[in-house]
């Protein structure tokens, strides 16, 4: 045989192929990337350190910090009981269900947060009632978490419905016939088959959770120190020309991207091998 | 008499869990977004008109609309390259480059904004260069289009890259072995069977474009009737106030996205008959 089938072209047409390759993912997506970088340590360690430790930096921090310890676990449990019905069983308006657990991902996030602005918002359906009763959802913390709940919804439910749809309910079946509870079976058979899979949608929710900006921006009103989440305090450091600051707190998020890059990749690869 | 609307199955919870869905979903997505529907019904045919016909939304539809497609186009270019890359290239580090792919997935899009925002300015060393040669990225509409194409990119080349790992190289060794040209063989045999994934990442990377605004926010310098994207354009009208202005173009954004939704649908079930009957 000449060449392996699945290679293409010879050397030059390789090297064409990798060249181009490398150069778009190079200057779209790495160049971008060190640019956040460069442009936090362009003053230095110090003033990196200064930036990210600053007061409303960290009420920044431990404020997505909050947001997503409520908002994961929450979406979590819901894709699981979602997964479970939708994969485990054949029901009348199953393929509608399933369309309408993946809107959120049609929905642009700016449209988003203005659906909770119509709801809750001075204006809004609810709003006469809750400033009645000195409550305060828009431009407040429970605004912010329904915004991300709302964005993040479908991810751990997208990943595990096709993976416990192929998987079937034989092991379930088999488990149940043997004596096992309802939750037994869960825990004991299912729980193992998906945990990659979970995995994977959990760490996408928990970066779409941290880095939402575009529905938080407009539920949160941008007030310092109490409802600017990392991303929002990155913009509103950069309208105020503070470059220096908003690079420094934008490479924290550039961290928690590459994180999530390297946790996908072995998650990826454990349950490559596990199905293997 | 129990009405029969799921198929008797051995296993336990499907109450439980299908009722906890029902519940979870109306609570988080379908009460909040039918608040969007009941107020744009509220302002009529008329008054949803008389705000979508205004210049500057026009305006922003048209720059929406243009700068997605471009992007969507020149992502498609792009990202079958890199699939290609990524499936049949020879390269030690394509584990990493693979890796990288999803970047844009998982970097916050104000970063992401920020970022082009710097790459591409004027005084930088890129955006300079790119002003020496005549060409204007930031504030511009192409700036707009440049982060679109970051944003969809990733969606063109994972729609692709599957489909080229599976597909079946017998078919272009029996193209090639009867006299076919490299090139015939690409267009006339792989090009239509990656003709769904590609049109699908296409449409994804079309209807993400549409809604985006915290990539694009940034480079765009948001010049009404210029570079002022339709996102942008519900926030100013919140912020004025202009609660019905808002939900009038968040209705006209949202309709456009469902709708290409809807028609990569349309797509997949062809193409999965078409494949099927073949």
């Amino acid at each position: 045989m000449k060449e392996h089938p699945k290679q293409t072209g010879g050397f030059w047409g390789n090297l064409a192929l990798c060249a181009a390759a490398l150069a778009i993912m190079g200057l779209l997506i790495v160049l971008p990337l060190l640019v956040v970088l460069k442009e936090a340590f362009a003053g230095g360690v110090r003033l990196w350190l200064a930036s990210v430790t600053d007061q409303d930096a960290l009420s920044a921090i431990w404020l997505t910090l909050g947001v997503t310890a409520v908002v994961v676990p929450l979406n979590t449990v819901f894709g699981v009981a979602a997964a479970w019905a939708i994969a485990k069983f054949r029901f009348k308006g199953r393929s509608l269900l399933l369309s309408l657990v993946d809107l959120p991902f049609a929905v642009s996030p700016v449209v988003a947060g203005l659906i909770f602005i119509l709801l809750f918002g001075r204006h809004g359906w609810l709003g006469t009632w809750l400033s009645e009763h000195h409550l305060r959802v828009v431009f407040a913390l429970p605004g912010i978490i329904l915004a991300t709940l709302f964005v993040t919804f479908p991810f751990v439910a997208r990943e595990l419905i096709p993976l416990m749809t192929e998987q079937g309910s034989e092991e379930e079946q088999a488990a149940l016939s043997l004596g096992a509870t309802g939750w037994q079976t869960f825990a004991k058979v299912t729980l193992p088959n998906i945990k990659w899979g979970l995995l994977y949608g959990i760490i996408l929710c928990n970066a779409r959770a941290m880095g939402e900006f575009g529905a938080v921006s407009v539920v949160s009103g941008h007030i310092r120190g109490e409802t600017s989440t990392l991303p929002l305090h990155v913009e509103v450091l950069y309208n105020e020309y503070s470059f220096t600051a908003a690079f420094a707190c934008a490479s924290l998020l550039s961290g928690l991207a590459i994180v999530t890059l390297v946790l996908k990749t072995i998650v990826e690869l454990k349950g490559a091998r596990d199905a293997a | 008499m129990k009405l029969k609307l799921k198929e008797t199955s051995a296993l336990p919870g499907f109450g439980l869990s299908l009722g906890y869905t029902v519940f979870y979903l109306s609570l988080i997505v379908l009460v909040p977004l039918s608040a969007l529907v009941f107020r744009s019904s509220e302002l009529g045919f008329s008054g949803f008109f008389e705000t979508i016909r205004h210049p500057r939304v026009l305006a922003s539809f048209q720059v929406t609309f243009l700068s997605a497609f471009k992007a969507a186009l020149v992502s498609v270019v792009f990202g079958v390259t890199v699939a290609w890359f990524l499936v049949r290239g020879r390269f030690p580090l394509k584990r990493l480059v693979d890796a990288l792919v999803d970047l844009p997935f998982a970097l916050p899009t104000a970063v992401s904004g920020i970022a082009l925002t710097a790459l591409f300015a004027p005084n930088s060393t890129m955006g300079g260069a790119l002003a020496g040669l005549g060409v204007k990225v930031a504030f511009t509409p192409t700036g707009i289009t440049v982060a679109m194409i970051f944003i969809g990119l990733p969606f063109v080349i994972r729609s692709v890259q599957p489909a080229l790992a599976d597909l079946n190289t017998e078919l272009e060794e029996a193209a090639l072995s009867l006299g076919a040209s490299r090139f015939q063989t690409l267009w006339r045999v792989v090009l239509p069977l990656l003709a769904p994934p590609i049109l699908s990442g296409f449409t994804l990377a079309f209807s993400r474009a549409l809604g985006e605004y915290g990539s694009v926010v940034f480079i765009a310098g948001n010049m009404p009737m210029k570079t002022e994207v339709a996102s942008l354009l519900i926030i100013t009208k919140l912020e004025q106030f202009d609660y019905a202005g808002a939900t009038a173009i968040a209705v006209a954004l949202l309709s456009l996205s469902l709708l290409a939704i809807l028609l990569i649908n349309l797509i997949q079930t062809r193409a999965t008959r078409y494949l099927g009957n073949a």
